[in-house]
């Protein structure tokens, strides 16, 4: 298992950022997820983040919300979640859950953070999940041996970063811009300033999400922060593709193509 | 405030001390799970609000609304008729259904349009059910000169056409929401991501007491209105408090609107009923208190419909502003802490009791209103002819029409 702490010092040794890709389980098929995940890994994703599909994506644009939508329609239960992480957690990528809040605490916050670890998972991304709720997760996660990553958003005032800094593990998850998931012609410009005004508060790596999606992009961002985090291209490269294997083959293409951007 | 005004200042600072201190925590229920990226505009419209209740120049501009456009005070209505079905017990309506735009709804969004140009916001958005908050949002963005954008389920918009026309006419953009269940828990989430993209611009006007701190509390403190008239209004006719308060509960605004005046009189119980839709056991209704568990949806804790993973369930109802697989924290905390009790009223209940009020009485409630006077049928006839119900008539039935007339074969 690889640990967060693992990847980055890793990528600044090698003196570049992470890349972190994310895709839903379940999504294109349950098989097909962990294929994807994989392939991903295979061309450069340092990090997998592990969609935990909700009814109610109420932060994801279109493109997560389709994807996600399909894999519940799949059947997607907490325990293909967890099996994805396991699948994927064996390529030696670190291995994450991003969720909403309500399917852990239905689960019970305990026991699914031991099963997430079981699984090999290194911790979670929990996006609605306000520093004011998240005491209780943080210390079962922190007892399972999990990170906890919390987000930052253009919007945030210097307080507000610096609490929501003070919860996290492993890094600090970067919103690129106001709005929802979904890639751009242009990464938020208020990106770069939000990464330097995170690190004011913090030591940890600061990653950025939220509308990248080209390997331009990612050279872009990785020019200033710790890591590029990429997620509805990835799933709008499996949406278009006539058969899996052409999936595979595009999102293969895009992580070695993002891999590359990262390491400008 | 001088004489013949609706709104005393205590009536917006009557607030239980169960909710400011804690960031809208009504016990272990409410608080604000939500993109961090909202935290800034919540925080701003918790604090231009609480500077707004005590102020007296914003306690004045409502008032003046409230009673010189919203029809305000609404009257209460005695329906001996309709009560003789519901065992002689004396039935009193507090009449809604007149204000302007036909329903309680009204009430909050004035007060929500007025912390809009507090906020120096010019878009107003909303999320729709019935479509009676919708036409609601719709009025007062007009009348304030605010751009206004509604998201409404595609099922309600196709439910409920008549509101949709009426927003459309007021100046409003209507937009069907087609995923998910495409009702009201969807266009509350899309509601969600258009202000997470515009917040600078942009005020949610939510329109029901659910969602994160600061909502519940805002909307049940220009909903509480209805209740602070009601109490005075009933004590005038009858010489003394109803034994019980009856309201329909979806979301919960017009219920905590009329509870909330009685919560320290121990002897007026209060009843909540919500849609019962086809049955319990068929699955298909919207007992989110009732049969539903603790969870989290839009933004707060409280009673969810979902299944053992989290999952939303989709709820049913016959009626759209009923339809919604959540409930307002603060109800879900008076049902916990025993104050309120909540019980379930079909689709055929709610219809029978349409139609009888319609016949008894030459009043046409609306179907989400018809919930309680149903449970007030059920609830006189266990208490007896010697005892007084009050029932929150909370809107009217024109936007039903449609509904009725296949429901009836009219």
């Amino acid at each position: 298992m690889t640990t967060l702490a693992a990847v980055f010092d890793k990528a600044r040794s090698e003196n570049r950022a992470a890349l972190v890709g994310y895709l839903p389980a379940g999504f294109p098929t349950k098989e097909g997820a962990v294929a994807a995940a994989s392939a991903m890994v295979a061309a450069g994703c340092d990090v997998i983040e592990i969609g935990l599909p909700y009814s109610d994506p109420l932060m994801d644009g279109p493109t997560i919300q389709d994807a996600v939508h399909r894999s519940l329609l799949n059947g997607t239960r907490i325990a293909d979640v967890l099996r994805t992480v396991e699948g994927v957690a064996a390529t030696g990528a670190a291995t994450l859950v991003m969720t909403y809040w309500n399917p852990i605490d239905r689960y019970g916050a305990e026991r699914f953070a031991r099963a997430l670890a079981d699984a090999g998972g290194v911790g979670t991304i929990t996006p609605d999940l306000t520093p004011e709720e998240a005491g209780p997760w943080r210390e079962v996660s922190r007892e399972a041996g999990l990170d906890t990553v919390f987000l930052v958003a253009p919007s945030s005032t210097e307080e507000r970063i610096g609490v929501v800094a003070e919860c996290c593990t492993g890094f600090v998850y970067a919103a690129s811009l106001m709005g929802v998931t979904g890639a751009r012609e242009a990464v938020g410009s208020a990106a770069e300033g939000l990464v330097k005004r995170t690190r004011a508060h913090t030591t940890l790596p600061v990653c950025v999400g939220l509308g990248v999606g080209t390997g331009a992009q990612a050279a872009e961002v990785a020019a200033y922060a710790d890591g590029v985090i990429v997620g509805s291209a990835f799933i709008r490269r499996l949406l278009d593709a006539p058969d899996e294997a052409a999936g595979l083959f595009a999102v293969r293409e895009l992580a070695a193509e993002l891999a590359a951007g990262v390491r400008r | 405030m001088t004489e013949g005004t609706v709104l005393t200042p205590g009536d917006l600072t009557g607030i239980g001390a169960h909710d400011t201190a804690e960031r809208g925590k009504f016990g272990v229920f409410g608080g604000r799970f939500v993109p961090e990226a909202l935290i800034p505009a919540l925080d701003e419209v918790a604090a231009v609000y609480e500077k707004a209740r005590t102020d007296i120049a914003f306690i004045r501009e409502f008032d003046h609304l409230l009673r010189t456009y919203a029809g305000r005070p609404t009257t209460l209505t005695e329906v001996p008729r309709f009560g003789e079905q519901a065992g002689g017990a004396r039935i009193v309506l507090k009449r809604e259904d007149l204000t302007h735009t036909g329903a309680h709804k009204i009430n909050n969004v004035l007060g929500q349009a007025l912390l809009t140009k507090r906020l120096g916001k010019t878009r107003v958005i909303a999320e729709t059910g019935a479509g009676q908050h919708g036409v609601a949002t719709a009025t007062a963005a007009a009348l304030m000169g605010l751009e206004c954008v509604i998201y409404m389920g595609a099922v309600d918009c196709e439910r409920q056409a008549l509101n949709v026309a009426r927003m459309k006419l007021l100046g409003a953009t209507v937009v069907p929401v087609t995923n998910g269940s495409q009702t009201l828990k969807d266009a509350i989430n899309e509601a969600f991501r258009d202000w997470v993209t515009n917040v600078d611009s942009t005020h949610y006007l939510f329109g029901t007491v659910a969602g994160p701190y600061p909502f519940p509390g805002i909307v049940r403190d220009f909903a509480r209105i209805i209740g602070v008239e009601a109490r005075r209004q009933i004590l005038e006719l009858t010489g003394r408090l109803p034994d019980a308060v009856c309201a329909a509960v979806g979301g919960g605004s017009n219920a905590i609107g009329i509870f909330h005046a009685f919560l320290e009189d121990q002897d007026v119980r209060l009843h909540g009923y919500e849609a019962g839709g086809r049955g319990l056991e068929t699955g298909e209704h919207a007992l989110t208190l009732t049969a539903g568990s603790i969870g989290v949806l839009h933004g707060s804790r409280t009673y969810v419909l979902q299944d053992e993973e989290g999952q939303t369930i989709e709820s049913h109802s016959i009626s759209a502003g009923l339809d919604y697989p959540g409930v307002g924290p603060e109800h879900a905390w008076l049902k916990d802490s025993g104050r309120a009790t909540y019980h379930g009223i079909t689709d055929a209940e709610a219809m029978d009791a349409f139609s009888l009020l319609a016949r008894t009485e030459g009043i046409i409630p609306a179907i989400e209103s018809s919930h309680a006077l149903a449970g007030a049928l059920k609830l006189g006839r266990e208490l007896g002819p010697d005892t007084t119900i009050l029932v929150n008539l909370s809107g009217r039935g024109d936007k039903d029409m449609g509904t009725a007339m296949k429901y009836f074969n009219l």
